[in-house]
């Protein structure tokens, strides 16, 4: 798939391993690199974006400004957008992939090139996405095109029926640890799931693939991609029967538990059970991995009725305004305030420790984001444990590692 | 004639250029003389233009911080041959042009030994031994006649390997 990807916008045959020059269908820009981009173009390139409707700045990774140097820089994209005219989001949009998969700025066979580690996610539509630096990333706006050496594909299989309690994020996790941390660097995943698996539960695949070491994660168009958003999928994007693969691992998702990706790589991945019982100081459900309204709702089912153990504390940062704007209306939000919940803006919140909600040191959170590294969400001290929405909110009952099943033989005891 | 410098594997950004010398801490004017200096301190003094660097598995993992290929592009460096690059490194070295060879030779050369590496056809010769690296694809050799990807592009305002008139989009159409 990769290779097709690039050879169409590369308007040439290409194979793993050649050098591609691609045109880019869209270059998104975040907050945090807003200054250096801006530099490069107007100082380095001095050019503007050649096709301002391709570009998107998004103010996500620290909003609203906690400090007066980031509310600057802030002000400096806001005013760089109205005069070159490329889209900026700003404060309370929301995370910069969930915003751009709203917007339909990734679309099946589109290449999208981001400031954000977290671009992978875009193959969730087919759509070769891919982080760069801010070089690269001024280059694609200046240019409308980009480089890319073509990778070789990994090929993962999802086979069999999730079990209730298990989600896309465990799928996610047991594919890392499958591969390992670097198990596909310079490569690119390859999902087959078949029908499996919603829009938003193939944003939370693709968005892992990075931590495999990968440069795309594409997931083959199916379910609700062909029939539920009106999608234009091109024939030409799915792979071919006879491709090539370096190398191809099959997941039974029936036998799949729920799973846990302890401090602090994200490859060291654990079943929950193992883990259940640890005491839990924070839990943090959002992101661009796990903050959509069918994450809301995992946690809003799991806490219906109940409220967080007092001695820890719940986080909820809905992804974006529109997740937020449905989960108000259809209740999750009071839900999860009834049961103890402090909502944030739509943004990044404290995944990367930069905002609303950062970890003291000794601190344990469970997150249901990507990254568990040693400092990630505030000291270095403290210790991030990965899960799925369901799990998290369950620990968040508990005050302790739970499983979603633990609550129900609490209350009835 | 220039000389092989051999490092091992996992060489990083900050092995190539420590922070601390990070131009705005060292000067615009000499940060690249802090190359290497923790490692091989006397790297910096002692290299001469067109040498070539051997590397280990996975050179330049680490931050993407541009300042650390910016250093060898100043000491002009011949080219660096690793069996494997970090790929945001391996980004950086092309975008600013310092020919980057995936071949692992760290078991036939050795510090020292003179060497001639001819960028355009990937062939390294030492004394009577050669060894032919994958030659760089013609997009990169373009780049290098120029400088670097960076350079071509200030020059000509698209890549290298493009063609002028990029023809008729290919959509609809099977591969
Ligand atoms: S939510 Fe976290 S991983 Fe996603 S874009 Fe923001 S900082 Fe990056």
């Amino acid at each position: 798939m990769a290779e097709k990807i690039l050879s169409r916008r590369g308007h040439r045959a290409v194979y793993a391993g050649d050098l591609a020059v691609v045109d880019v269908d869209q270059v998104m820009v975040v907050d945090s690199i807003a200054q250096s981009f801006i530099e490069r173009m107007e100082r380095d390139l001095a050019a503007v974006p050649k096709y301002p409707e391709r570009v998107s700045i998004v103010i996500d990774h620290v909003a609203p400004a906690s400090t007066v140097s980031v509310a600057q820089a802030q002000k400096e994209a806001r005013a760089y957008a109205a005069a070159t005219g490329v889209r900026l989001f700003d404060v309370g949009r929301g995370i910069c992939h969930q915003v751009l998969m709203e917007e339909r700025l990734a679309q099946p066979g589109w290449i999208v090139l981001g400031s954000d580690s977290h671009s992978t996610t875009y193959g969730a539509v087919a759509a070769f996405g891919t982080g760069m630096g801010a070089t690269d990333i001024a280059l694609a706006a200046a240019s409308g095109k980009t480089w890319l050496r073509v990778p070789e594909s990994v090929k993962v299989t999802f086979s069999g029926d999730l079990q209730p309690g298990v989600t896309a994020k465990d799928a996610a996790l047991e594919m890392i640890r499958v591969l390992g941390a670097d198990g596909a660097t310079y490569q690119s995943i390859e999902i087959h799931a078949g029908d499996r698996f919603t829009r938003g539960e193939r944003m939370t695949l693709a968005n892992l693939c990075v931590e495999a070491g990968a440069k795309a994660g594409l997931v083959v168009p199916g379910g609700e991609i062909l029939t539920g958003y009106g999608y234009d999928v091109p024939d030409w994007v799915y792979p071919d029967p006879g491709a090539d693969y370096r190398q191809e691992v099959e997941i039974d998702l029936t036998t799949l538990r729920p799973r846990m990706s302890a401090p602090s790589e994200v490859d060291n991945v654990h079943d929950v059970s193992a883990l259940r019982g640890l005491k839990v100081d924070q839990v943090f459900i959002g992101t661009c991995t796990n903050g959509r309204i069918e994450d809301l709702h995992a946690a809003a089912e799991v806490l219906r009725g109940r409220r967080v153990d007092p001695s820890t504390r719940l986080l909820v940062i809905p992804a974006s305004s529109q997740v937020m704007e449905q989960a108000l209306e259809d209740g999750t939000l009071l839900t999860l305030q009834r049961a103890g919940a402090a909502l944030g803006t739509p943004g990044c919140g404290p995944c990367m420790g930069r905002h609303q909600g950062v970890l003291a040191p000794g601190e344990v959170c469970v997150s249901t984001s990507n990254r568990n590294f040693i400092g990630r969400m505030g000291d270095k001290d403290a210790r991030v444990y990965l899960a799925s929405p369901a799990v998290a909110a369950a620990t968040a009952v508990m005050g302790r590692i739970a499983l979603p099943g633990d609550v129900e033989a609490w209350v009835g005891a | 004639m220039p000389r092989i410098w051999k490092f091992g594997d996992g060489v990083n950004t900050d092995d190539i250029l420590p922070g601390k010398f990070a131009p705005f801490m060292a000067g615009e004017a000499v940060f690249q003389t802090f190359a290497f200096h923790y490692i091989r301190p006397e790297f910096a003094a002692q290299m001469r233009p067109g040498d070539v660097l051997i590397g280990g598995r996975n050179w330049g993992l680490g931050s993407s911080r541009e300042y650390a290929p910016q250093a060898l592009k100043k000491l002009q460096i011949g080219g660096i041959i690793a069996p494997s690059f970090a790929r945001i490194h391996y980004r950086n070295l092309l975008n600013l042009g310092i020919p980057a060879f995936e071949a692992d030779l760290t078991g036939v050369l050795e510090d020292g030994d003179e060497v001639t590496l001819d960028v355009d056809t990937g062939v390294l010769t030492r004394g009577a031994d050669t060894f032919q690296l994958p030659p760089p694809p013609e997009f990169l050799r373009e780049a290098l006649r120029e400088g670097s990807i960076l350079a071509f592009f200030k020059r000509y305002g698209r890549f290298p390997g493009e063609p002028v008139d990029p023809g008729e989009p290919m959509d609809g159409e099977a591969r």
